[in-house]
């Protein structure tokens, strides 16, 4: 029977509604198509909470309930934004995002460092020691590198501008073929 | 250990199909739309309150449930009792909750269900995450075992 078959306009009205209503802990969506490979984005209310590359949907919801809360449901409206600002930012037409990232569910001493990370500008780099130094502890280079693995929101904090102190790439969380895909964009490699 | 209360993601992904089946079986589809709008707005508002996630396909539906309860009593003018009544005006369920305390957890729900909510044993099969004729089969023998009491 048609009229017992729940359509996708029901159902995305149902998401856009929970939303509107300011129901969600976290928004996300999976973005298939970006120039950098399939994204799942999260968003609180205040702002950005979370970015996979290559994602495991399932286990990022489980992720994300323990983080923030379990209401977390797919819904395309309050990602829409970010969406805009990353495929402006993958076409080389966007160099800061005026999204802001929501840190809350971070401990101390990654907030320090990835406040710190925030402010290394487009096609600049700089060194795990550097960031270390500037988050208040010199010596901490190598925490400051499983930081950087963990980092939430990479893209819009930009770990991958992050190197070795003796300017090889080193690592990334969504594989090295894309920390140089970005740096290569960014012009700060060749 | 308890099950943990899933993403609601997962919650609405596994039961969206039948509690929509189950509101245009009882509302029809042009107002099953509404109804399953506001069935998982409410659950959504309850959510973080939810202490396990056991259970969670039989409180969707009860929900769901209420909603067309809620409908068919603003439907009516005013003063008309919607539920199936008893003679003092109390509504059926409200009488049969004393009277079914004695029974076991399932023969109660589907007695509850069937003669208290008037619903069909296919939805109370539903409810209690059985089938039909296990409802059935719960809500007979509910009633002999309140008979055999009343002896």
């Amino acid at each position: 029977m048609t009229t017992e078959i729940l359509t996708s306009d029901i159902d995305e009205r149902f998401r856009a509604a929970a939303a509107a209503e300011g129901l969600l802990d976290v928004a996300y969506d999976v973005f298939d198509d970006t120039a950098i490979g399939p994204l799942l984005v999260g968003v609180t209310e205040r702002g950005v909470c979370r970015i996979t590359f290559d994602p495991e949907p399932e286990r990022e919801l489980e992720l994300l309930a323990r983080l923030h809360g379990p209401r977390v449901l797919r819904s395309s409206r309050p990602v829409e934004r970010l969406h805009r600002e990353l495929d402006e930012y993958l076409e080389g037409h966007r160099r800061d995002f005026d999204v802001e990232p929501d840190l809350r569910a971070q401990p101390d001493f990654y907030l320090r460092v990835l406040h710190e990370l925030a402010r290394v500008g487009y096609g600049e780099t700089t060194t795990y020691g550097a960031l270390a130094a500037r988050a208040g502890n010199p010596r901490a280079a190598r925490a400051v590198g499983t930081v950087m693995n963990r980092n939430p929101v990479p893209i819009v904090l930009p770990c991958h501008r992050v190197v070795g102190a003796n300017g090889s790439l080193t690592g990334y969380g969504g594989g090295l073929h894309r920390k140089e895909q970005l740096l290569r964009l960014e012009g700060a490699i060749l | 250990m308890t099950v943990a209360v899933p993403p609601f993601e997962a919650f609405y992904e596994s039961h969206k199909v039948e509690v929509f089946r189950f509101l245009v079986h009882k509302l029809g589809p042009d107002r099953a739309e509404d109804a399953f709008q506001e069935t998982f707005l409410r659950a959504l508002r309850a959510y973080q309150r939810l202490e396990h996630g056991e259970h969670l396909r039989a409180w969707a539906l009860t929900i769901a449930n209420n909603i067309v309860r809620d409908g068919a009593r603003r439907d009516r003018p005013q003063g008309e009792m919607p539920e199936i009544v008893t003679e003092d005006g109390r509504p059926a369920y409200e009488e049969l909750a004393p009277l079914t305390d004695g029974l076991p957890p399932k023969e109660r729900a589907a007695v509850v269900l069937r003669y208290g909510y008037d619903l069909d044993y296919d939805e109370i099969g539903a409810a209690l995450g059985s089938t039909e004729s296990a409802a059935r089969q719960a809500a007979s023998a509910g009633v002999r075992r309140l008979r055999k009491e009343k002896e």
